[in-house]
Formats: structure tokens, sequence, C-alpha cells
């Protein structure tokens, strides 16, 4: 058997490499939201309230250009609804917990703790304890996010925009799936995925981060059927 | 009113990670949406990185030659053989500074 701690550590090296991508962006967050005028204390509050990078830049962009708060919040929620699919994943490994362990756990589920969390915990089915895994995933990512978008914050955006660093962060999306192309059936629900972003793209309030998932797991749906 | 907005905005997304983990009891999904469950990572990651690849950042399509295309194909290939998270991404962004600051330049 594993120890929690080894499994918790685990977790957190997994999430490692993704770093490349996690920090720069906090950074990016941090100076964009100062650029636009907001106070740096709200700008930091958004990390810790509502801790959901993509979110929170659109969350200031749209009340700095003068979108009401219910606009503001609506695309927010729409956004992050995706984790709605990655909790109804992960509660596969967290069903045996108490309330208050699921209560806490769940403010930490993230894009790249889901992804390798999911990864991880599926290729060990018995381990005792899978919420450490989970747990270091998104304790790692906490920090990190924290630590650089308060380094954006003070230091405004430091990373030379020529560099293009917000390209790393379709990379790390890439680097999470691309194991999975091996997979025919998983390449063609990406391809739904990715076809039915670029088409719903302009869709009011961000919503094609949730439509095109949908349309994907329809696809995905129709395939499993079918192949009966 | 700033404030406002970001606690509600925080709730909603807290909920969004909370209701799923907390809320719904396993046995009320049948075995079809466990099985759809498994597409997760293929359905929600292709519409984050399609966009931030054949999109710039005003929301247009990018002329075919533009070098984030050619970074993402050579983060593929590497990925794919080299099933390294860290490989993918430093490839990928290698490949896209050699294109725009060495050919391009």
């Amino acid at each position: 058997m594993i120890s929690k701690s080894k499994i918790f550590f685990k977790g957190i090296v997994a999430v490692l490499p993704h770093m490349l991508s996690v920090i720069p962006f906090g950074i990016i967050t941090g100076a964009i939201g100062v650029e636009l005028g907001f106070d740096p204390i709200l700008v930091y509050a958004t990390s810790l309230i509502i801790f959901g990078g993509a979110s929170q830049i659109i969350f200031m962009q749209l009340l700095s250009g003068g979108a009401s708060s219910l606009v503001a919040i609506t695309s927010v929620g729409v956004i992050n609804s995706r984790h709605l699919l990655y909790g109804a994943v992960l509660s596969e490994y967290l069903e045996k917990l108490s309330l208050i362990k699921k209560l806490i756990i769940s403010y930490f589920i993230v894009d790249q703790g889901f992804a390798e969390s999911n990864k991880y915990l599926r290729q060990n089915k018995n381990l005792s304890n899978p919420h450490y895994y989970v747990l270091g995933t998104g304790v790692t990512l906490w920090f990190c996010w924290q630590l650089s978008t308060i380094s954006g914050i003070i230091l405004g955006s430091f990373i030379p925009e020529e560099l293009g660093l917000k390209f790393a962060i379709p990379l790390t999306f890439l680097a999470i799936i691309v194991n999975d192309l091996r997979k025919l059936d998983h390449v063609f629900v990406m391809l739904v995925s990715g076809f039915a972003s670029l088409i719903l793209f302009d869709a009011p309030f961000k919503s094609y981060i949730i439509l095109s998932p949908i349309v994907a797991l329809i696809a995905a749906f129709i395939m499993l059927r079918l192949k009966k | 009113m700033t404030w406002l907005s970001i606690i509600i905005s925080g709730i909603v997304t807290y909920f969004s990670r909370m209701a799923m983990v907390a809320l719904i009891d396993r046995e009320m999904l049948g075995t079809k949406v466990k099985e759809v469950l498994n597409y997760v990572p293929a359905a929600v990651f292709p519409a984050i990185i399609f966009p931030g690849v054949f999109f710039n950042d005003f929301g247009l399509f990018v002329e075919i030659t533009d070098p984030k295309i050619y970074g993402a194909i050579v983060a593929l290939v590497i990925g794919f053989y080299s099933r390294s998270v860290i490989a993918t991404i430093v490839s990928g962004l290698l490949s896209y500074w050699f294109i725009i600051f060495i050919i391009l330049k």
C-alpha cells in the first residue's frame, strides 16, 4: 500500500510540467487586471475567490469594458461549467469521502489537476486514498496560481509579449490529450469537439467552451450505441 | 459592486466544482453515462486547443502559414512519441520561437 503522503507527492510531480504554462498565464492574468485599472486587491481576489484563469480574465475585461455584472457573472458561470464534467468523472474516486472532505477537495478541481488525476487514477483503480492524488495536483496548481498572479499584479507583465507565451496554453492541453491519440474513438471525439469549437466560437458568453464538449459527448454517446 | 460580482462568480464557480462531487450520488448515473464520461478529456480540451491555435487575438482564423500551426504540429508529433507532457510543451514552444525569431526575422 502506498502511503498518503506518497500519493500526494505523486500528484504534485504530475502537474509540475504544466507550470510551464500555468505560471506565465498567472502572471499575464495579474498584469492584465492591473492594466485594466482594477484595484490590485480586487485582481488578487479573483484568483482566490474565482480561481479559474480564463474566466478571471474575461470577467475583468467585461467589467472594465462596461458590461453589466450580470453579463460578467454569467460568462464566468458558462466558462467554468466544464468543471461539472470533471466532477462527474472524479466522483468515482471521491465518493467514499465525508461530505466535508468533498467540499474542501472540490475547491481544488482545476483543468490540469483533473486531467492528470484522471489519467493516473484510471490506471490505479485499487488505490486506497485516491483523493490525495487529486489534492496533490490541486494544491500545487493553487499555490502556483496564487503566487504567479500576485507577481503579475506587483511587477506587471514582465514577460515580453513577443514571446507569445499565450501559445503555451493550447500546448498544455495538447500535452494532456496527446496520448489518447492512439485510440481512434477518442480521436473521433476530439475532432468533433475541436471543429465544434471553431464553428461555435462566436456564441454568446464564450459558451463554445461548454457547448463543444456537449456536442462531442453526444457524438461519443451515438458512437457507443452504433458500436454495439 | 465589483466585490459582489467577484463573490457571486466565486460561488457559481465553486458550485460547478462541487455539485457533481458532493451533491450527486454515483448510483444515479447509468452505465451509459459512465461510459460516455470516459471521453470527457477528449471532449473538453480540444475546445480549448483548437481556438488557441487557429484563431488570433481578434477571434479571426489565422493564415495557414501561422507559426502556431507548425508549433502545434511539432508538439503533437513529439508528444505522441515521447508520451511526455514536458517534451510536448517545450518542443511546441521552441519550434514556435524558432519560426518567429529565426526564420521570420
